[in-house]
């Protein structure tokens, strides 16, 4: 069994899950639940001074039935005392001493606030501090949250302050509300960061209500931005890890956050260079029980790949993502279209003429041409010819079988066919097809020799060179 | 002529015939239109007669955009509410969906289409008007069943003045009188016909049937629409034909659904195996009928209803008779009982059916109910100059619905010898679209 135990710039947890600070860590009664669960460390909903939230406070992104591909909020940071936070950071660490819980800050941009609440969090025991300047509502407006994380000056001011004091590992946590996240990172880590999370949520409006035309979430007829998570955000999150941890001068230890749902997810951040990764909306909904197959999935592909520690996997996907001048412009990949597996969906083809290059065509029956567009039957003449087709009620045993079938499930006349000669190998065909397998992108040797964009130029301006001095 | 409709529900029909196929949901039917692929040129589409863009109406219910689904579909098929109820969705649209090759269910095209339908009318909807210029000619259309509303309605649509000449009360043909209580409800069907009269196509109950009257219309109309369905139902011609326990099964339909019969007594019989012999076979069961026997001559590989008919009558518990032939029937009057006589037939190698020896039985009967097809209306048919037919069918041209008297356009079950409701539906449509344009030109030419 890979072993899942955490080191995370000194803060060890048992394995790289972690709470992130929100509302499934509101309070110590959730938090040692969510232990109980499997959780490996927890990061409290940020404590400052206690603020007031408004109702309602949430609104989602539904996509094609499936509920919260996106979640928005507008809460603020934690509403209870700090006092009552801190005492429950000190009871949760009595009782379960080798789980991690950081306590997430946030105060007014004052040396001796942020002196002073740093000292009470370490006092209250918490294995390190999370430096909230992310949040992207509310806070900013009063001069805390992602308005000191888009400034890489504030960050650097308000990190230094803490680091005059911390005793124990100090992590910034980043917004994602910037042009240039490397930027605030770099700040952070000159002002003698111990780690970073990113990212925070994303500036985000949901959606309208149509009929009262408010934006969600509605609060007595009105709304604000808000910030986004879940599913949706996990691209952004990814690119912006990346950027971090390919920047000798920005990266540091890092706590993966925005999208982690599932094992995979996971495995992703670590693989970018993430030490833990932090979850919240998948939490929000469906709760702490998720984590048992995110620990389960994660060490059993570990194991499927003879990793032992997760020190083993972290940044193994670093070296592969490099600048697109970089790719080799002489790999050729064509779509290929398995006609066993073939549904006769047709959206590959609609999706080529009208998405690609037109080169997916229905002339199985009428026999392939290779070529150009004007070769083809265009979409709308098949579409033409199915409606003034005349087609009526089969009766059994009386009719004969309406369609020729061909020896695929699918009929013949619905399975298409990809032009090689033209296909550019964009894998758009691949993602639309509904059924797994069915479409692959296959090499087609073009028995070239690998040449990067950069190298082409290089090449041509020595040519250019030659050919002048001539 | 009629303006409004005689007809009240009879209170118990209800009851005894909920709806085969419960309504969907708001929400679930949302989540079966995601559950659609949006396919390209889709098979569902094309395998409808009426060629509904069928997941063009789905996406719709998707995005809830339900009064854009009810219209998308009505501008196919005008009597989409009761497709939606009767359509064999299995062979249909439902059985060309591409999620069969995937070992998937298939989409509850049907169901969304009536949860489409529903709601609009629920909500006040009415067919849209199109914009049209009004026209000068023209069209009768003879026989008031759904051939004739869709033709009425597409020549509405397009400006034609249109007259529908049904001889019976109620219009509708057989989607008022002749389908079975939990598939269409005679209130649904006169609902849906309102929404055409809406439309501005008259509706006169008039019998159309000699010489005169046709020559009558001739003179009066620029077009006329055959749209006469079939006639009476074949008589079993065996010995006791006439006893008084017997009906044929499209006059026991109409009777239980009008609320005219209410008992079906203990043991019924229904002689034949296609889709009405069922229906009558199944409302049998639900009037109260302990046993219901359903005997055909050939197996069950041969019968022309549908194999989920056949099962959802077993269901229901009626039981089938293979290789059975009724010979005689008796009836005495004394008791008022009545038996029938049958014998198991074979069918050898060169087609002939051969009576099984010493075979016979007696099956007691309280109704017996043949439903063994029904008859051209031949008579008819030929009093129309120049009209031809063949095996009992009228000759058109199947794209333009024209017969081989090039003023007479026919659809319908007096075309295809009797087929479903949405191919009367198709057949209308593309015979008004055939009238359209031969009227058109006609026009054109007497300008030219
Ligand atoms: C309702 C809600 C409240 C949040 N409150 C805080 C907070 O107080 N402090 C903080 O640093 N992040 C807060 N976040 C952001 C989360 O910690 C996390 O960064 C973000 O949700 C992305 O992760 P996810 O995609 O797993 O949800 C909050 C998120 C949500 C949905
Ligand atoms: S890979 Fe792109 S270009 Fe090639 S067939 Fe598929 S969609 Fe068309
Ligand atoms: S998308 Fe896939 S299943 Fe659909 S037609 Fe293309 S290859 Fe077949
Ligand atoms: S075939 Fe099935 S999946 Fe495809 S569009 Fe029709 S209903 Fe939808």
């Amino acid at each position: 069994m890979a072993d899942l135990n955490c080191n995370f710039a000194g803060i060890a947890s048992p394995n790289p899950f972690w709470l992130a600070s929100a509302p499934p860590t509101n309070c110590g009664e959730q938090i040692m639940r969510a232990f109980d669960a499997g959780w490996g460390g927890a990061v409290w909903k940020t404590i400052g001074e206690p603020i007031t939230n408004v109702s309602s406070r949430y609104s989602s992104i539904d996509w094609a039935g499936q509920r919260m591909m996106g979640l928005n909020n507008i809460e603020l940071i934690s509403d209870r005392p700090i006092e009552v936070n801190l005492r429950e950071i000190a009871e949760v660490k009595r009782r379960y001493p080798r789980h991690a819980v950081l306590a997430s800050l946030m105060v007014e941009s004052r040396r001796e606030a942020w002196h002073e609440i740093v000292k009470r969090a370490e006092d209250a025991g918490a294995d390190g501090l999370e430096l909230n300047f992310g949040c992207p509502h509310g806070m900013s407006e009063r001069g805390m949250g992602s308005a000191v994380g888009q400034d890489p000056y504030y960050t650097h001011m308000i990190t230094e302050w803490v680091k005059e004091v911390a005793r124990t590992p100090v992590l910034v946590k980043l917004t994602p509300n910037i042009t240039d996240i490397r930027t605030t990172a770099r700040a952070a880590r000159a002002a003698g960061a111990d780690g970073l999370s990113a990212i925070n949520t994303i500036n985000s409006i949901t959606g309208i209500d149509l009929d009262t035309l408010t934006p969600r979430p509605n609060v007595d007829g009105r709304s604000a931005h808000g910030g986004y998570c879940g599913p949706a955000v996990k691209p952004i999150a990814l690119n912006m890890v990346q950027s971090v941890m390919a920047d000798p001068t920005a990266a540091l230890p890092l706590s993966g956050i925005g999208g982690v749902a599932t094992w995979q997810d996971a495995a992703e951040f670590l693989l970018l260079g993430c030490t833990s990764v932090q979850v919240c909306t998948a939490v929000m909904h469906y709760g702490y029980r998720i984590v048992e197959d995110l620990a389960d999935g994660l060490s059993q592909w570990m194991d499927s790949k003879g990793f032992r520690t997760l020190d083993e996997v972290r940044g193994l996907s670093l070296p592969r993502v490099t600048d697109w001048k970089h790719l080799n412009l002489n790999y050729k990949i064509v779509a290929h279209i398995d006609e066993s597996r073939c549904i006769g969906c047709d959206l590959c083809h609609i999706a080529c003429w009208d998405g690609a290059h037109q080169c997916i065509h229905l002339d199985r029956v009428e026999g392939p041409r290779d070529g150009h567009v004007e070769l083809h039957t265009t979409p709308a003449a098949h579409t033409a010819r199915s409606l003034g087709s005349i087609a009526v009620t089969p009766i059994p045993r009386l009719d004969p079988p309406r369609e020729e079938h061909g020896p695929y499930q699918a009929p013949l006349a619905r399975i298409p066919r990809v032009d090689e000669s033209e296909c550019v190998g964009c894998n758009l065909c691949s993602l639309v097809c509904p059924v797994e397998q069915c479409i692959t992108m296959q090499e087609r040797p073009t028995g070239e020799a690998a040449q990067s964009w950069e190298q082409r130029v290089a090449e041509a301006g020595t040519h250019t060179a030659t050919e002048t001095g001539d | 002529m009629a303006t409004s409709v005689p007809y009240e529900e009879h209170p118990e029909l209800a009851a005894r015939f909920p709806e085969l196929h419960p309504a969907l949901t708001a929400q679930h039917a949302v989540m079966e239109a995601n559950r659609c692929l949006n396919c390209f040129d889709a098979p569902c589409t094309a395998a409808c007669p009426t060629h509904i863009d069928v997941p063009r109406f789905i996406k719709k219910i998707a995005t809830h955009n339900l009064r854009g689904a009810a219209v998308s579909i009505l501008e196919a098929n005008v009597l989409a509410a009761s497709c939606a109820r009767v359509c064999p969705v299995e062979v249909l649209c439902e059985g060309a969906c591409v999620l069969h090759h995937q070992q998937q269910e298939p989409i509850a095209i049907g169901r969304l289409q009536r949860f489409a339908m529903d709601t609009f009318y629920a909500a006040g909807g009415r067919i849209p008007q199109r914009k049209a210029t009004a026209r000068s000619q023209s069209v009768a259309c003879i026989g008031g069943g759904p051939a004739s509303l869709a033709c009425a309605a597409e020549l509405r649509q397009q400006g034609f003045a249109v007259t529908i000449y049904e001889r019976r009360a109620l219009p509708g043909g057989l989607n008022s009188y002749g389908v079975a209580q939990y598939k269409l409800r005679t209130a649904d069907s006169l609902r849906e016909i309102e929404q055409i009269r809406a439309l501005g196509v008259t509706f006169a109950t008039r019998e159309i049937a000699t010489e005169a009257d046709l020559k009558e219309l001739e003179s009066s109309y620029d077009a006329i629409f055959l749209g006469v369905g079939l006639g009476a139902m074949h008589k079993l011609g065996i010995a006791g034909d006439g006893a008084p326990c017997l009906v044929d099964a499209l006059e026991f339909i109409e009777s239980y659904k009008l609320g005219r019969r209410e008992d079906v007594g203990s043991h019924v019989v229904v002689i034949g195996a296609g889709n009405t012999a069922i229906d009558a076979a199944i409302a049998a069961r639900r009037l109260g009928a302990q046993t219901v026997s359903v005997l055909y001559r050939r197996g069950p590989q041969q019968v022309s209803a549908f194999d989920f008919e056949i099962e959802h009558a077993r269901h229901e518990g009626v039981t089938f008779l293979w290789g059975t032939l009724p010979i005689a029937i008796h009836h005495a009057p004394e008791d008022e009982r009545t038996t029938l006589e049958c014998t198991r037939v074979e069918v050898n190698r060169h087609g002939d059916f051969v009576l099984t020896a010493d075979s016979n039985f007696t099956l007691e009967c309280d109704l017996i109910i043949p439903a063994i097809g029904q008859s051209p209306l031949l008579t008819f048919l030929q009093r129309v100059r120049g009209l031809q037919i063949e095996k009992g069918r009228v000759v058109i041209d199947r794209a333009s619905g024209q017969t081989t008297h090039p003023r007479y356009f026919a659809g319908g079950d007096c075309v295809n010898g009797g087929r479903e409701v949405v191919d009367a539906v198709a057949d209308g449509k593309r015979a008004a679209c055939g009238i359209a344009a031969a009227l058109g030109t006609a026009k054109e030419a007497s300008h030219g």
